[in-house]
């Protein structure tokens, strides 16, 4: 029990690594206010396109989406931090995991929205567009809020996802909150930086689950 | 005094849901091969007195025999009782993944452990019983209401009960494919099928019944043969209650 | 050189393909049986806590939510560095691999549970009650009733849910575990050269977009529209 509390809730080494966790967390929120937005964003533009009445433009959506569908976010971070520099581009870790969280997350959001707009029915589009609206109107006015609506509970559970997914920015150094917590563990040689990292973690994500839990179970009666 | 001749004996009957009180001490007696009907307004009790019959409801206070075994009394095997005991349901309730006849026999081989072939020949007697012969193979969701719902009296009859519960059976159907569902009804009591029936087929009932049970507020207020409950109610309740259905 | 000729000598340079081929190939093996292993069990294990928690014991079912939420909440790389970096200073050494498996069970075992269990309640009460009323048992109910109507419904959340979670099997690059990422990066640094890593994705590409497909087509099979 000793040796468990030693290696896991070490107090004092906790106390020691708090503020480069602190730090880590910092970056870990600026992070998701980074990459949330343009999730929910370039998911919604991803939907829409992939909603086209026109095949030529329809079909490679669906083959982008299945592909950032297809490869692990973390290949995908590796490829755009250590890859693109052979291409002469040399984006930052930050630069990095926007542009991995923009293709990987907006596919994930994109599936979801376009769930949405399909749940309504043409009932909605025909009564909009009869009352004179434009087809981007009723869109806007119309069925993106009902769609929203009818799939909240899956943007909720995709953003938990993402903010989770922040983590992986760890292997291209950028300092969020795990890479903190790693790098305490490695100064310390002992694990509890990330068993305290694992509880930022929990306090943060563990309201959300509940939430979700709650929301999913209520549609699934 | 339990009725040692009567098929389902229930005494002093009582059922709370919360703090209102559904069940006020219900009594009541089927004799075998007797049909029974109960009758009344919605809320009135009548389904969960029904469903206390197999313990789908738990009551909280009284008796209920079926054929002189107490359902109530814990060391009754309720799963070998209830297969005794045939119920059929306002919506069916077939299982959908299944088809018509492995609907019929998994009770046949799960709980009475008949084998494959002879649970097989089982359903489709039951099934012919029932003017289904040839749905055997289909799914519930390709069958209309009626056929559903005969299906679904097939799987009960099959298990050969001793008595069978009808909860407002034709309820649910379109007008046109309530007679289709009565006329088995009528056909397992020409064979002596012992029956209780909550329903509003007041037709049917007049027709077919030989008691008529009326219920209001958790109580049995009267009951008689037909003729008297719809020819003559002794009680004001049951004659604004009839006169509400039109006779 | 053009830019095109720079591009190919950087990113699919034949040389390199030939030289590193294999390693990915062996990644992706190393990356299947992960994916099996853990479709398997985290499956399995979902599976039966959902059916358990339908028993309603108030203690189990505390216990199952407690840990569906604490490994929906947390990310699966931070859980993997515990239980690697961990688990040896108490005495108890794991290869990268079990580790990798054991994590990703978990984690699919509690998203899974929450899709059954989501499935369960939503199988109408009659169910429940035509089959106890023919005098079948409560687990017999559970087992030849709820769970196959159950299970169904859930097939086209799950196996979504199912693919985002194998797809971390890419973690096990962080804990050593020789799976396509980990090959692709070490050939990267060994060669100097982008190829491998584009490789890498690829092989992910052809390995997880027949499954992002079927997922698709499943959604559209089991929409539940069957009238």
């Amino acid at each position: 029990m000793d040796v468990f509390v030693s290696q896991f809730l070490n107090v004092e080494i906790i106390a020691q690594a708090w503020p480069l966790l602190l730090r880590g967390l910092g970056m870990t929120a600026l992070l998701c206010a980074a990459v949330i937005p343009l999730g929910l964003v370039g998911g919604l533009l991803v939907a829409l396109v992939c909603l086209s009445r026109h095949r030529a433009v329809r079909w490679p959506a669906f083959v982008l989406v299945d592909f950032f569908r297809a490869v692990p976010p973390l290949v995908l971070l590796i490829f755009i931090y250590a890859g693109l520099p052979f291409a002469g581009i040399r984006p930052s870790p930050f630069v990095a995991v926007c542009v991995a969280f923009l293709l990987n997350t907006g596919a994930y959001y994109g599936e979801i929205y376009r769930a949405g707009i399909e749940s309504i029915g043409k009932g909605q589009w025909e009564a909009a567009r009869s009352t004179g609206l434009t087809a981007g109107q009723t869109l806007t006015w119309v069925i993106i809020p009902q769609a929203v609506r009818n799939v909240l509970p899956d943007l909720v559970s995709n953003t938990v996802e993402v903010v989770k997914l922040t983590s992986i920015a760890s292997v291209v150094a950028l300092p969020e909150l795990l890479y903190s917590a790693d790098m305490a563990r490695s100064l310390t040689y002992n694990p509890s930086p990330i068993v305290a990292a694992a509880a930022i973690y929990l306090a943060l994500l563990w309201p959300c689950v509940r939430l979700l839990s709650r929301l999913e179970h209520r549609v699934g009666r | 005094m339990p009725d040692s001749a009567a098929m389902l004996d229930v005494a002093g009957l009582r059922k709370r849901f919360g703090t209102l009180e559904v069940l006020r001490g219900i009594d009541l007696t089927v004799r075998p091969q007797e049909l029974v009907f109960v009758i009344g307004p919605s809320g009135s009790g009548k389904s969960t007195l029904l469903r206390c019959c197999n313990r789908l409801e738990e009551p909280d206070e009284g008796s209920i025999r079926v054929d002189g075994v107490e359902l109530l009394d814990p060391r009754t095997d309720i799963n070998a009782m209830r297969r005794q005991i045939g119920m059929v349901f306002q919506s069916f309730n077939l299982y959908p993944h299944m088809t018509v006849l492995a609907n019929i026999t998994l009770a046949l081989r799960k709980s009475l452990g008949k084998s494959r072939a002879e649970a097989r020949d089982i359903g489709e007697a039951a099934l012919a019983r029932v003017g289904l012969a040839d749905k055997a193979g289909a799914y519930p969701a390709q069958l209309s209401g009626g056929q559903q719902q005969r299906a679904a009296i097939a799987r009960a009859v099959a298990l050969e009960p001793k008595i069978m519960l009808f909860d407002e059976p034709t309820s649910a159907l379109d007008p046109e494919l309530v007679g289709s569902v009565l006329a088995v009804m009528r056909e397992l009591r020409g064979a002596g099928m012992t029956m209780v029936v909550v329903s509003h087929e007041m037709r049917f009932a007049r027709e077919a019944a030989d008691r008529v049970v009326f219920m209001d507020a958790g109580a049995i207020v009267e009951e008689g043969p037909p003729e008297q409950i719809f020819g003559a109610p002794r009680h004001a309740r049951t004659r604004s209650f009839l006169a509400d259905f039109g006779g | 050189m053009d830019s095109s000729t720079i591009f190919l000598d950087a990113f699919l340079n034949p040389a390199v393909i030939d030289r590193y081929l294999p390693d990915i190939l062996k990644g992706m093996v190393v990356t299947v049986e992960v994916a099996l292993a853990v479709v398997a069990t985290g499956i399995a294990l979902g599976l039966a806590l959902a059916a358990l928690r339908s028993f309603r014991v108030r203690a189990v079912n505390a216990a199952i939510v407690l840990f569906v939420d604490v490994f929906r909440a947390l990310p699966p790389l931070v859980v993997i560095l515990i239980v690697y970096f961990g688990l040896p200073s108490v005495g108890i050494t794991l290869s990268g691999f079990a580790v990798l498996w054991l994590v990703l069970s978990l984690v699919l075992a509690a998203f899974a549970e929450e899709i059954f269990w989501s499935g369960i309640l939503s199988i109408r009460k009659g169910q429940w009650e035509a089959a106890r009323s023919t005098g079948l048992t409560f687990v017999q109910t559970l087992v030849w009733v709820i769970l196959p109507q159950a299970v169904r419904m859930t097939v086209p959340p799950l196996t979504n849910r199912t693919i985002a979670i194998t797809k971390n099997s890419a973690l096990g690059a962080v804990i050593g575990v020789p799976e396509i990422l980990m090959q692709a990066q070490t050939a990267q640094s060994f060669s100097g050269n982008a190829t491998p890593l584009l490789l890498g994705a690829i092989a992910y590409i052809v390995l997880f977009v027949p499954v992002v497909a079927l997922g698709r087509w499943l959604e559209t099979r089991f929409a539940w529209g069957r009238s």
